[in-house]
């Protein structure tokens, strides 16, 4: 029997952002509207494998994902070796236009959860026109620090084990053990200090309460999806982001967590299938 | 459930433990002792390379410990609920919603944390096979 290939293609390419030169990874499928898939701190984008591989969304969407630099299969910048690894709002939002330039994406869909989904306010407020719709999945204003990221990177903790220990607890117990344990791998295979150093944007560097009323969701539609068991970013903190923009679209997601869509595919898709189809429908 | 009822539960970690070959060899760095507090009562754990030596319940008039973890007995209760709710479904998320902390020396603890999230969920998987 011949052996069947997954549709998903993984190319690289240099592309300049913060004003180095960075060897980035970026896998895709589908073809038609392009939906710009931002991962996790610490993680990269293997997360939306199952996007990639569902003819549903690819009939319709390029589903495009990119590890960020210092990320997967993504390279750090040259002369790595001789700094601490922190990202800013500015470099993450470059990063994300410099990547959508490069790919000469016309005004693509994004994605982004966890972090990904606290730069989409960013986005919203400042950069609305680059996109036709912004999907915020697991997206807050700000987040109060609830532990030391410190033990994130030490000579006398593993690495790998302890930030994904630190997250197990952010799948939801019903997502199935085989996606459990692969979005958990994710992490125990990050780079030293780079799950740190992106949380530092994230605990930081994005109290985004200072624009969310910039955001005009009649010009680029915002859409948030939590999951019941992420207590980083409680639905609480989900719905009081959506009651301060106008139009903005929040949903509490049963029986997923901080990954819905790598933990659980199959509940993800109900959620985010409807949001897809309103962007298509809205051209 | 009351402290000395969650005690009891913790009371069955040598069995629960010892006999998974996989969670013992998580823990084979681990050697020491720590504390779990339901209410009021302490629970006293010795672990001696990954393998549950001893449950002792207190008061304790002298006893050495690396780290603790303190929870409501009813948190605890909810943790080992076979689907648990939001928020007691892991003992971190438990110091996130407020009913738990974590105090002592947290290197043994975070250099294991898999390791000992599993050890204290142990009495979850056990009802759960009924």
């Amino acid at each position: 029997m011949a052996l069947q290939y997954e549709p998903i293609v993984g190319r690289y390419a240099t592309i300049e952002i913060g004003g180095r030169a960075c060897r980035v990874y970026i896998e895709e499928a589908g073809e038609g509207i392009p939906l710009l898939c931002l991962h996790t701190a610490g993680s990269d984008g293997r997360q939306y494998r199952h996007m990639m591989a569902d003819p549903e969304i690819t009939k319709d969407f390029r589903v495009i994902a990119f590890d960020l630099p210092w990320h997967g299969k993504s390279n750090p910048p040259v002369g790595f070796h001789e700094e601490e690894y922190r990202l800013t709002t500015d470099l993450y939002t470059d990063a994300i236009l410099a990547v959508a330039d490069a790919m000469e994406l016309d005004r693509p869909a994004l994605i982004g959860c966890s972090m990904g989904g606290r730069i989409v306010l960013n986005l919203g407020a400042y950069h609305a026109d680059r996109f036709r719709a912004l999907i915020g999945v697991e997206c807050a204003d700000h987040q109060t620090s609830w532990y030391d990221t410190s033990w994130l990177h030490r000579g006398d903790v593993h690495g790998g084990e302890v930030c994904a220990a630190m997250v197990s607890g952010l799948v939801a117990p019903q997502s199935p053990d085989e996606f459990r344990w692969e979005t958990l791998w994710g992490y125990m295979q990050s780079g030293p200090g780079i799950f740190k150093g992106d949380l530092y944007f994230y605990r930081e560097d994005s109290d985004f309460r200072d624009r969310t009323d910039l955001i005009d969701t009649k010009r680029c539609p915002l859409y948030l999806l939590t999951g019941e068991y992420d207590y980083s970013c409680t639905p609480e903190d989900t719905e009081r982001t959506a009651a301060a923009i106008d139009g903005a679209q929040a949903v509490i997601m049963k029986e997923c967590g901080h990954f819905p869509m790598s933990e659980n595919p199959a509940v993800f898709r109900d959620y985010l299938l409807p949001v897809l189809t309103e962007i298509r429908e809205a051209g | 459930m009351t402290g000395e009822e969650i005690a009891r539960t913790l009371g069955r970690l040598p069995e629960l433990v010892n006999g998974n070959a996989a969670l013992v060899r998580r823990g084979k760095t681990l050697s020491g002792e720590f504390l779990v507090q339901a209410d009021d009562v302490p629970i006293h754990i010795r672990v001696s390379e990954g393998r549950i030596e001893a449950v002792e319940t207190g008061p304790f008039r002298m006893r050495s410990w690396r780290f603790a973890i303190r929870a409501e007995a009813s948190a605890w209760a909810r943790h080992w609920d076979a689907m648990p709710a939001p928020g007691y479904h892991d003992f971190i998320a438990m110091t996130r919603l407020g009913v738990a902390r974590i105090e002592g020396d947290l290197q043994p603890l975070m250099a294991h944390l898999r390791y000992v999230k599993e050890v204290l969920a142990a009495p979850r998987a056990a009802a759960g096979r009924g």
